[in-house]
C-alpha cells in the first residue's frame, strides 16, 4: 500500500467529518455524572456527561481537545451509545477495544461510523488516542454505578 | 578545511534509509543523534579485541579496557575545558542521572527546611522532578524564574529569585524545547555571590556548541553521549573536585571502594566513588570516538553550520502561512530545536503526516509539562538539526506540512475544534 493510501485509511473521511462536525457537543442540562478523561502523554482531553434512565444512557455531552483521533472517536461514540442499555454499551466497548488491538479482527456490525476507527489498529502509538473516550465513559458509568457524580481518568 | 555536509552525511550509515521509498529526513535530534560509523566501529572494535572488566583485572585485555575507558574520561574532560578532567568527569547512564547524583549527594547532604532550589520554567523534567523529589525529603523549597513570551528568562526574575535563601541553582543551558541559549556565566556569578552552587543542564548544549565549565563558572554540568554522535546509555556529569570530594557516594557497591569491612567502608578516590558497579564500558570507549569526530569538525564550525540551517528553517517556517513558532527567532542566540505548530492541527496529527513521508519530527509536550503549560498550549510539533542536516531537508519538512492541507485542509481552516 502507498504511504498516502495508508494515510487516507487512517484518516477517512467520516473520521474526519466528526472531528469537523463533533456529535452531541452541547452540554448536557441534567446530568448524573460528568466524566473526565485526560493523556497527559499526548495532551488529549475528554469531557462528558452522562443522564441515565434505568439502566439506559439516555442522554451524552461530549466535548473536548486534542488530537483528530481522539476527537472525532469520542463523537462517533455519542452517536453510537445514547439510548442504549449499559450492558449494551459494555459489550460495545468490549468489541471496540479488540478492533483496536487486533488490526486483522473482523469488524463488527454494529459500531456504527466508529468502524471508520478500524486503520488506526495499524498505528500503535495512535491507539490510545481512539479509547480515550470508552475508557472515560466507563468510568463514568463504573462512578455512577457506586452513587457518585464525578468521574476522572488519567491514561498511563 | 571548509564543512562539506554532504562528505559528512557519508559517515552516517542511517541517513541511506528510506521510510516508505523516501530518504529519511530525521530531525529529532534534540531527543537522539544519528551515530557515524566510526562510533559504531568502536563499539565492535571493543567487543572483538579487548573486551574485559576494567579497574581490576591484571590481564591484557583489562589493561587495554581500562586504559581506552579512561581516554575518554580524559577526552570528555578536555572537551569541556575541565581544570583536571581525570577526576572531575563522573560517567553515569545519562543527563538525568547525573542530575540524579548532584541532587542525592549533594542535596540530601547540604539542604536543610527552608533552603531554596531555583530553576527556570523551560526546564525538562530532569532538571524538575529530582529536585522536587530532594524538597520532599529535605524541607527545602522550590523557587522558578519565569520566562517572557519570546522564551527568555526574564531577569528581573532571575535577579529577584536568586536570594541569600537560595542554596541550589538548577538551569539548562540551552533549552530543548525553544532553544533558548541562557546566560549561565552571568547567573553563576549571581548564584555564588549568593553562596549557593549552580548546576547546568547542557544536555543541549555541550553536542551543539563549544562549551567551557571552567568559562561558565559552574559547578556541576550534566550532559549524555548519545545526543553528540555517541551511544545510548552514557552520561557525563563534570562536578569541581571540591565540591566532589565534599559529597558521600550516590550508589554503594563495587569499584567504589578502597577498604571494606562488615560494618563500613572507605571510598574510592575521585571519581570512582561515583561510579558503582560494572559501568557501561563499551559505550564510554564508543563515545570516545564521537568527541573525536567532533573535534575533527571542530565545535565553531559545527555551531556555525547549525546557525545556518535552523536560520533557514526559522526563515521557512515563518514565512509559511499558519505556523506559529515559539521561542527565539534569530538563530544565532539559540541551538537546533525548533518548535511550532501549525494551524489548528494537532502535532500528532502532524507528525502522522510527516512521518508517512518519511520525515521524522518530535510531537507532543518534549517532557517540558510546565513550559507546555506557560505557552498555552498543550503539545507542539519540534524539529531539530544536527551537524549532518541539509536546507534541502529543511523543504521537506515545509512541503510535508503542506501536504497535510490535503487531509486536513477544510478542517483545521474551519477551525473545527
Amino acid at each position: 500500500m502507498s504511504s498516502e493510501l495508508e494515510l487516507d485509511e487512517l484518516y477517512r473521511d467520516l473520521i474526519l467529518d466528526h472531528y469537523k462536525n463533533p456529535r452531541h457537543r452541547e452540554k448536557l442540562p441534567r446530568a448524573d455524572v460528568t466524566a473526565e478523561g485526560y493523556n497527559p502523554v499526548c495532551g488529549d482531553e475528554i469531557e462528558m456527561e452522562l443522564a441515565f434512565e434505568g439502566d439506559r444512557i439516555a442522554g451524552i455531552g461530549v466535548r473536548g481537545r486534542g488530537c483528530s483521533i481522539s476527537q472525532a472517536s469520542a463523537s462517533m461514540m455519542s452517536e453510537v451509545v445514547e439510548g442504549k442499555p449499559v450492558r449494551e454499551v459494555e459489550r460495545l466497548s468490549d468489541e471496540f477495544q479488540a478492533m483496536m488491538t487486533n488490526p486483522d479482527a473482523p469488524v463488527p456490525e454494529d459500531l456504527g461510523d466508529l468502524e471508520a476507527l478500524q486503520g488506526v489498529a495499524k498505528f500503535a502509538v495512535r491507539v490510545k488516542c481512539a479509547t480515550l473516550a470508552w475508557h472515560t465513559l466507563h468510568e463514568g458509568i463504573e462512578q455512577h454505578a457506586k452513587g457518585n457524580g464525578a468521574a476522572r481518568i488519567e491514561e498511563m | 578545511m571548509s564543512y562539506d555536509v554532504d562528505q559528512i552525511r557519508k559517515d552516517f550509515p542511517i541517513l541511506e534509509r528510506k521510510i516508505r521509498g523516501r530518504p529519511l529526513v530525521y530531525l529529532d535530534n534534540a531527543a537522539t543523534t544519528q551515530k557515524p560509523r566510526s562510533v559504531i566501529n568502536a563499539l565492535v572494535h571493543y567487543y572483538e579485541h579487548y573486551n574485559a572488566n576494567i579497574h581490576r583485572g591484571l590481564h591484557t585485555l583489562a589493561e587495554e579496557a581500562t586504559a581506552a575507558y579512561e581516554a575518554t574520561r580524559v577526552k570528555v574532560g578536555r572537551f569541556i575545558n575541565a581544570a583536571q578532567p581525570e577526576q572531575e568527569i563522573v560517567f553515569t547512564r545519562n543527563t538525568t542521572e547525573s542530575i540524579n547524583l548532584v541532587a542525592n549527594a549533594w542535596g540530601r547532604k547540604f539542604l536543610e527546611p527552608g533552603d531554596e532550589i531555583v530553576f527556570s520554567a523551560m526546564e525538562h523534567h530532569s532538571n524538575l522532578v529530582p529536585w522536587q523529589l530532594v524538597a520532599l525529603a529535605t524541607g527545602a523549597k522550590l523557587k522558578f524564574i519565569e520566562i517572557d513570551d519570546e522564551g527568555h528568562l526574564v531577569w528581573d526574575d532571575v535577579v529577584a529569585k536568586i536570594g541569600e535563601r537560595t542554596k541550589v541553582v538548577a538551569l539548562a543551558h540551552m533549552s530543548n524545547v525553544l532553544g533558548t541559549i541562557n546566560p549561565v556565566e552571568k547567573i553563576a556569578k549571581l548564584a555564588h555571590d549568593a553562596g549557593a552552587i549552580l548546576l547546568v543542564d547542557a544536555a543541549q548544549s555541550v553536542p551543539n556548541m563549544p562549551v567551557d565549565v571552567q568559562a561558565l563558572g559552574c559547578d556541576f554540568l550534566a550532559f549524555s553521549a548519545h545526543k553528540m554522535l555517541g551511544p545510548t546509555g552514557v552520561g557525563v556529569l563534570y562536578g569541581k573536585r571540591e565540591l566532589l570530594e565534599t559529597m558521600d557516594p550516590f550508589l554503594g557497591g563495587g569499584e567504589m571502594i578502597r577498604r571494606v569491612t562488615y560494618e563500613e567502608s572507605t571510598y574510592a578516590d575521585l571519581p570512582h566513588k561515583y561510579e558503582a558497579g560494572t559501568p557501561n564500558i563499551a559505550d564510554v570507549i564508543a563515545f570516545g570516538a564521537a568527541i573525536d569526530y567532533l573535534e575533527g569538525l571542530g565545535m565553531d564550525a559545527v555551531r556555525e553550520h547549525e546557525i545556518a540551517v535552523t536560520g533557514y528553517a526559522l526563515k521557512r517556517l515563518m514565512e509559511t502561512d499558519g505556523v506559529v513558532v515559539y521561542g527565539p527567532k534569530d538563530a544565532a542566540e539559540k541551538g537546533g530545536a525548533v518548535t511550532f505548530n501549525y494551524r489548528d492541527l494537532h502535532p500528532h496529527d502532524l507528525s502522522q503526516v510527516l512521518d508517512q513521508q518519511g520525515i521524522a519530527i518530535r510531537a507532543g509536550h518534549h517532557c517540558a509539562q510546565p513550559l507546555m503549560r506557560r505557552l498555552d498550549t498543550v503539545a507542539t510539533a519540534r524539529a531539530s538539526f544536527y551537524l549532518y542536516n541539509r536546507s534541502d531537508e529543511v523543504d521537506a519538512l515545509i512541503e510535508g506540512i503542506k501536504a497535510s492541507d490535503r487531509i486536513f485542509g477544510d478542517v483545521v481552516r474551519a477551525g473545527a475544534r
